[in-house]
């Protein structure tokens, strides 16, 4: 919020009224104006952000068991000590950075096909792209359910279609399979959306000229496509990524974090609601908050992403 | 380097949009020439089917003999130059040039040759490491000259390469560009809705109308020898001034009073089953002050009087601009080419001429003077069909 606060008050700068005396006296009341006009909204976000985050950080600082009430008390870094040592953390932390990893690789290479294609249909343009998007307007708990009602022995008809004398959903590998395909199935579209935003920005006459210059399809889209959209795409796999790292929905309906499928989110949320330890639970989001952030960063420094202006634009 | 030969080529929308019919050229080996006309008139469409970027729906194109319809524009062996120039953004200079080479597979010393002396031709050798977006529009501009140069293809075809250009720049641009084509001896097709850029450039030029070769020929012929209005309006600047006329026992009556036709005027019209309504077309320099003429010359015109209601003195001539009331020429091609220069927007009563006068005329600005016009450059055309019925070409 403070970031709109700050565009906000250079904007209102840039008028000039005439004369010196009121030129800065009119600044300094549009300026003050800005603020206050800013101020209700930055109260709110810092209300529902910047205070949950900073009560997680102090919850996280304590052992805090909500079944030992009477034990309460302010233990510094333990409760970290106690997950980064714990294999269960590093397990779910792990089969976290699989998902993301194998999800997010598949998505990108789907999205960006259905990109191309979306860009390139000139028939019924408005209706192809309206079908594409609806996995993505769905629910994704709904979604999740029609996957696990599918995958169930005996009456799901995908279950019959590829296995039917087993339960898949109940079995490590084709559990994370189904997981991965949900996931897929569900956010390809808005991987898709982000990147058929970049294809706009490559001009028609750089892929003629590359044609003319020699360049077959495949050459045009190596050489002069994916660099010159690279800008969209670093943000389309950032958001993914980000998104991605916090699966939970299709894992909770799906397994519920059996068969050691259970992400970071799932194992938060096993410690922190079902568990009541509120100590662990509060360490656990504030490492997903943390890694999170060093994901953005390496995105934002390391690749030149340009920051977001507007939220994560993932949100389900 | 290759002739080009466009042979019926034709190319119609799947919408059946006409874009270019039976467009038939012959362009010779190092031949510059230009396509030209107002836009919608085909001249892009036909430069990228010669390039392979648009499908020939039917005719045939040959590039050095060998027939071109299938071939993908990387096989064709051509180099382009866009409006928009249409450097790859991410890639230096250098690269920039090097990405046909490159693509070609040439060895790397070989690329690296080329660049420099591409570079060095078109005086980019300080610039090579920079990208795109660090240049001038003329930088760059030459940057996509010298992506074309590099790899010495059979032929060069420009989309109106200068147009991004302000004004100044487009004139020294226009010079290089007519340089650079004579040293390389490179066929060139080139693309331009200018009409100066088409008279001071080509060998030859062809004009376009929706789609329809007007007429294919030398600069000069094309302004001396133009086959339909629609050509005598668009060649020339400032253009030809046309009135509707009529045609009775070898005279003709127009606007500015009635003059007996020339023999070499009656001579084209015979057996060309002239109508009687015509349109007469005069160019601004066969107009003349008639105070500095001397009788002979006077008697071959005709004189009238007319308040001048503009006069712009150049220096070395003198514009003067005057209003014929009563009735305009109407045909479509004129229509067309008001449309085409915005001359639709500017409400008018009567028509507006041109008159190119010596710097030594007396007009005024607001003063009557008495003007003369040639009546042997007089050129008259069938309004119904535009054709040009003293044409002798």
């Amino acid at each position: 919020m403070t970031a709109e606060v700050g565009t906000t008050a250079p904007a209102a700068g840039t008028e000039q009224p005439p004369g010196k005396r009121a030129l800065s006296e009119g600044k300094r009341a549009e300026r003050k104006l800005a603020f206050w006009l800013c101020a209700p909204a930055a109260i709110v976000m810092l209300a529902v952000t910047a205070w949950p985050i900073i009560y997680s950080i102090w919850l996280s600082l304590q052992r805090y068991d909500l079944r030992f009430p009477a034990e309460t008390e302010f233990v510094g870094l333990e409760n970290y000590i106690t997950v980064l040592s714990s294999p269960y953390w590093w397990t779910s932390f792990g089969v976290t950075v699989f998902l993301t990893a194998i999800s997010v690789a598949i998505e990108f290479v789907l999205g960006f096909a259905l990109a191309l294609i979306m860009h390139r249909t000139i028939v019924a343009r408005g209706l192809i792209r309206t079908v594409a998007l609806i996995p993505y307007g769905i629910v994704t708990v709904v979604a999740a359910f029609s996957w696990r009602y599918a995958f169930t022995p005996d009456t799901g008809y995908l279950a019959q279609l590829i296995a039917p004398d087993s339960a898949l959903l109940t079995e490590r590998l084709p559990a994370f399979s189904i997981i991965i395909v949900a996931e897929v199935w569900k956010t390809t579209p808005f991987m898709a959306l982000l990147l058929m935003a970049g294809l706009a920005l490559v001009p028609d006459d750089l892929l003629k000229a590359a044609s003319v210059d020699g360049a077959g399809p495949w050459k045009r889209f190596i050489k002069v496509i994916v660099p010159v959209m690279k800008p969209a795409i670093l943000v389309a796999v950032l958001f993914r990524m980000l998104d991605a790292f916090r699966i939970f929905d299709n894992i909770f309906v799906l397994t519920q974090g059996a068969q050691q499928t259970g992400s970071v989110s799932v194992s938060t949320y096993n410690n922190l609601i079902k568990g009541l330890n509120l100590g662990i639970g509060s360490t656990m989001s504030v490492l997903i908050f943390i890694t999170v952030a060093i994901i953005a960063f390496i995105f934002v420094k390391g690749f030149g992403t340009a920051a977001p202006g507007s939220d994560d634009g993932g949100k389900r | 380097m290759a002739e080009i030969v466009l042979d019926k080529v034709t190319k119609r929308y799947p919408d059946g949009a006409l874009a270019a019919s039976e467009v038939d050229i012959d362009i010779a080996d190092g031949e510059f020439i230009i396509l030209v006309g107002p836009s919608g008139c085909g001249k892009s469409t036909t430069l990228n089917m010669i390039a392979g970027l648009e499908d020939i729906s039917s005719g045939e194109l040959r590039i050095g003999g060998a027939r071109m319809n299938e071939k993908a524009p990387k096989d064709r062996d051509i180099a382009m130059v866009f409006q928009s120039y249409a450097l790859y953004p991410h890639m230096s200079v250098r690269e920039n040039m090097a990405f046909p080479l490159r693509l070609a597979k040439v060895d790397d010393r070989e690329v690296r040759e080329k660049v420099d002396e591409a570079a060095t031709i078109l005086d980019l050798t300080n610039h090579l490491d920079r990208k795109p977006s660090n240049l001038s529009g003329g930088q760059r501009q030459r940057v996509a000259m010298g992506r074309a140069i590099v790899r010495s293809p059979k032929a060069f075809l420009m989309d109106e390469p200068l147009s991004n250009l302000d004004a100044k720049l487009r004139v020294q641009m226009r010079t290089s560009v007519s340089k650079l084509q004579k040293q390389l001896g490179t066929t060139t097709v080139y693309v331009t809705h200018d009409q100066t850029e088409a008279m001071t450039l080509g060998d030859r030029v062809v004009v376009l109308r929706g789609g329809y070769v007007q007429q294919v020929g030398s600069p000069q012929f094309l302004y001396e020898q133009p086959a339909n209005l629609f050509v005598a309006g668009f060649i020339g600047s400032p253009s030809m001034n046309f009135f509707p006329a009529s045609l009775a026992d070898n005279r003709l009556n127009t606007p500015l009073g009635e003059v007996e036709l020339t023999d070499r005027v009656r001579r084209l019209l015979e057996g060309k089953d002239a109508p009687r309504e015509v349109i007469a077309g005069v160019r601004p320099e066969h107009f003349e002050d008639a105070g500095l003429l001397d009788e002979p010359t006077r008697s071959g015109g005709a004189t009238f009087r007319a308040k001048v209601d503009v006069l712009e003195s150049m220096g070395s001539d003198k514009y003067a601009y005057f209003t014929v009331e009563g009735e305009q020429a109407v045909s479509s091609e004129l229509e067309e080419l008001a449309a085409d220069a915005g001359a639709t927007e500017v409400p008018e009563t009567g028509s507006q001429v041109v008159t190119r006068l010596s710097a030594a005329s007396t007009a005024t600005e607001g003063g009557t003077t008495e003007l003369w016009f040639d009546r042997d450059k007089v050129e008259l055309f069938d309004p119904s069909s535009g054709v040009n019925l003293t044409y002798s070409g």
